[in-house]
């Protein structure tokens, strides 16, 4: 390829590119969405104050997107421990369906009889578990039987989904619900309580906050994280200091099925407050790219979560007052993960332009 | 009599909804022989349905369905290729990020397709095979393209195994460092590899959105991209078990008329024989992984593994 761009290897990293090309990404998406606008005959400024800013004009809205980046960031710091050691937990959304599922069955039979405190934090072991659970299965058959945690973890989303619609369609459908595809509604009990007057906040973002200050210290203060960034970056290194995979690959997929079930719980025990089959709302997936838009770094995914939450919000908007499908947040999720992908390689490569030196043998 | 007929209804369902699984599938072995994992199938997929169903609306011409489709799959894999190939970036990643914005994209410009239909593609029954008792109706009573996917497995074996391209695009898959120092081109063979994989999944979309539902709907191509990814690693590469894979996962995605045409009275819940192809997948996954051998002697070396040039 002479006298066409090349890429050419850094002698190091450039570590401030990782933090300059998410941001670039997000700059390129917000750009692309400007002409999105544009080719559909929308005002561009227009539309774009309407997705991006509309949302966070009031301090109702500030709370809706720390509402809404709440379960992002949870599954987000999970997966970022499981992706350390390259182990690629796709099935965050089928863990957060488990946890939901989990926290909703305790919170139907227990919600007339337990008070809150003791109640609400057994939801939220409940969704842990059920989300681990679920999690469990690829890592079991990854480290027992060597099958694909990609796959079977994705398999197992579309088996959530079934499982959630089974029940709502019908054990768990409620009596009284005019044959709607839901539970009847939780007693206040198993409902968390607004820490804002006025807003839907609740003890998750604080606790979700916490969560990452504890997910930074494990995985740069313990040992066991540091082991898990040696099988990610060098499995073969790791193999030699006697880092077991096997465990790593446990961790990793335990960690990210336990926050999304917790994920999970904050929402049917928050802003819903009964299970129905649209719980999980694709936060599964974009906490994935929440993951890698944040550098698998707790600050950079907290940022993260608050930029995708602001996505899904503008999207919402977006069909509102712009008469666009929803799925057009989807669209700014995929593209921002395409544009980080593509900025990302200036921080191994540097760009040269012209003439390649000649092959050896070559005249 | 009746139990022949059913029989040979249910194996010809089981071939038609395997059909697109065959195709995709066949597209991403391809690809991944030359060495490149795209594991946007799903998004490809998604994106080739409603491209095809918009090309069926307006045009009412099922053989421009069939290209519109490929070609917007071929429009993915260009996306795909220049990230993962030309930008050198992790290749699972680029799969993932390709299967959120091809579903996003696909149900974003789908959105004034809904709820509208077509109507559906007629049979062409083969001369003489579609009388044979039993084998007739199950095999030769399908719309044409059911037939074109037995040929092009025909074509990908022929090209693999037989030809020496097919040797060259293997050889780059197990060593795109040897296959470039002998002077072949890594980059472009595994380019075409791609796009031929992005054209093979956007007409298994447009199977599913003009001649399988024919309708077109957010989300319909539910994980039958995925589905598909898993049939290349059960087929181990291989071209003719995939399309065993591929009618094995049709009768279990037809599992619901199977009950119902058993006769009995079972009062199973929809979603949990929806379930079953999701099920199926990972343990088929499992039976096939537990043998590391099987899997290491037939996966392309590099597969998945970032490539460029020393030089």
């Amino acid at each position: 390829m002479r006298g066409l761009p090349r890429l050419e290897p850094r002698a190091r990293t450039a570590h401030w590119m990782r933090i300059v090309s998410p941001v670039l990404a997000a700059v390129l998406t917000a750009l692309c969405g400007l002409a999105l606008f544009a080719a559909l005959g929308k005002d561009p400024v227009a539309a774009f104050k309407v997705f991006f800013f509309n949302p966070v004009k009031d301090l109702y809205g500030v709370s809706e997107l720390f509402l809404k980046a709440t379960p992002l960031l949870l599954i987000a710091m999970g997966l970022a421990v499981g992706f350390r050691a390259n182990v690629w937990n796709i099935g965050a959304e089928g863990q957060y369906i488990l946890g939901a599922i989990a926290g909703a069955g305790v919170a139907l039979a227990f919600d007339q009889r337990l008070p809150a405190v003791v109640l609400l934090p057994t939801l939220f072991i409940a969704g842990a578990l059920g989300g681990m659970a679920w999690a469990a299965i690829p890592a079991w058959l990854r480290t027992r039987f060597n099958a694909n945690e990609i796959l079977v973890s994705l398999m197992l989303v579309y088996v959530a989904q079934l499982l959630v619609s089974w029940l709502v369609h019908g054990p768990w459908k409620d009596p009284q619900g005019f044959n709607f595809p839901q539970t009847r509604m939780f007693e206040a009990a198993a409902v968390l309580p607004q820490i804002v007057e006025g807003t839907r906040l609740t003890h998750t973002f604080p606790l979700a906050i916490v969560a990452l200050a504890a997910g930074h210290l494990f995985l740069n203060r313990s040992f066991i994280g540091y082991q898990l960034q040696v099988v990610g970056l060098a499995p073969p290194a790791a193999q030699h200091a006697g880092f077991p995979i096997r465990r790593a690959i446990w961790i990793g997929l335990l960690a990210g099925g336990a926050m999304a079930g917790v994920a999970g719980v904050s929402e049917v025990a928050g802003p819903m407050g009964q299970l129905t089959e649209h719980v999980a709302n694709h936060y599964g997936f974009a906490a994935i790219i929440v993951a890698f838009l944040g550098r698998l770094h707790p600050v950079g995914i907290l940022f993260a979560s608050l930029l995708m939450a602001l996505l899904y919000l503008g999207g919402e908007q977006a069909q509102q007052y712009l008469g666009l499908p929803a799925a057009v947040a989807k669209v700014f999720q995929g593209m921002l993960l395409f544009f980080l992908l593509a900025t990302d390689v200036l921080a191994q490569y540097r760009i040269r332009w012209g003439l390649s030196p000649l092959r050896p043998g070559e005249r | 009599m009746a139990g022949i007929d059913l029989a040979s209804a249910l194996i010809a369902a089981a071939i038609f909804a395997g059909t697109p699984l065959l195709i995709v599938a066949l597209g991403e072995l391809i690809t991944e022989r030359s060495g490149v994992l795209n594991l946007g199938a799903e998004g490809m997929m998604a994106m080739g349905a409603i491209a095809g169903f918009a090309a069926a609306y307006h045009s009412g011409s099922a053989v421009l369905a069939v290209l519109a489709g490929a070609l917007a799959g071929i429009a993915c894999a260009l996306i795909f290729g220049l990230l993962a190939i030309s930008l050198l970036a992790n290749q699972v990643a680029c799969g993932l990020a390709l299967s959120i914005f091809g579903v996003g994209l696909a149900a974003f410009v789908g959105k004034p397709y809904e709820a509208l239909s077509l109507t559906a593609v007629p049979a062409w029954p083969l001369p003489v095979l579609s009388d044979i008792p039993l084998v007739g109706p199950a095999l030769f009573q399908h719309p044409p393209i059911v037939y074109v996917s037995w040929l092009l497995l025909a074509a990908v074996i022929i090209f693999l195994h037989h030809t020496r391209a097919g040797l060259v695009l293997r050889a780059i898959g197990e060593s795109p460092a040897v296959a470039h120092q002998s002077g072949y081109p890594v980059i472009a063979v595994r380019y075409l590899a791609t796009i031929f994989g992005g054209a093979m999944a956007g007409v298994g979309g447009a199977f599913l959105s003009v001649f399988y539902t024919p309708l077109w709907a957010e989300g319909m191509v539910a994980g039958r991209g995925w589905i598909a990814l898993a049939l290349v690693v059960f087929a181990t590469w291989r071209p003719a078990r995939v399309l065993l894979g591929a009618y094995l996962f049709g009768g279990m995605l037809i599992a619901q008329l199977f009950v119902q045409g058993s006769g009995l009275e079972w009062d199973i819940p929809s979603q949990w024989l929806s379930a079953l192809p999701y099920l199926t997948t990972i343990v088929v996954l499992v039976l096939i992984s537990r043998r590391p051998e099987l899997i290491r002697l037939n996966s392309p070396v590099s597969l998945g593994r970032v490539w460029r040039p020393d030089n």
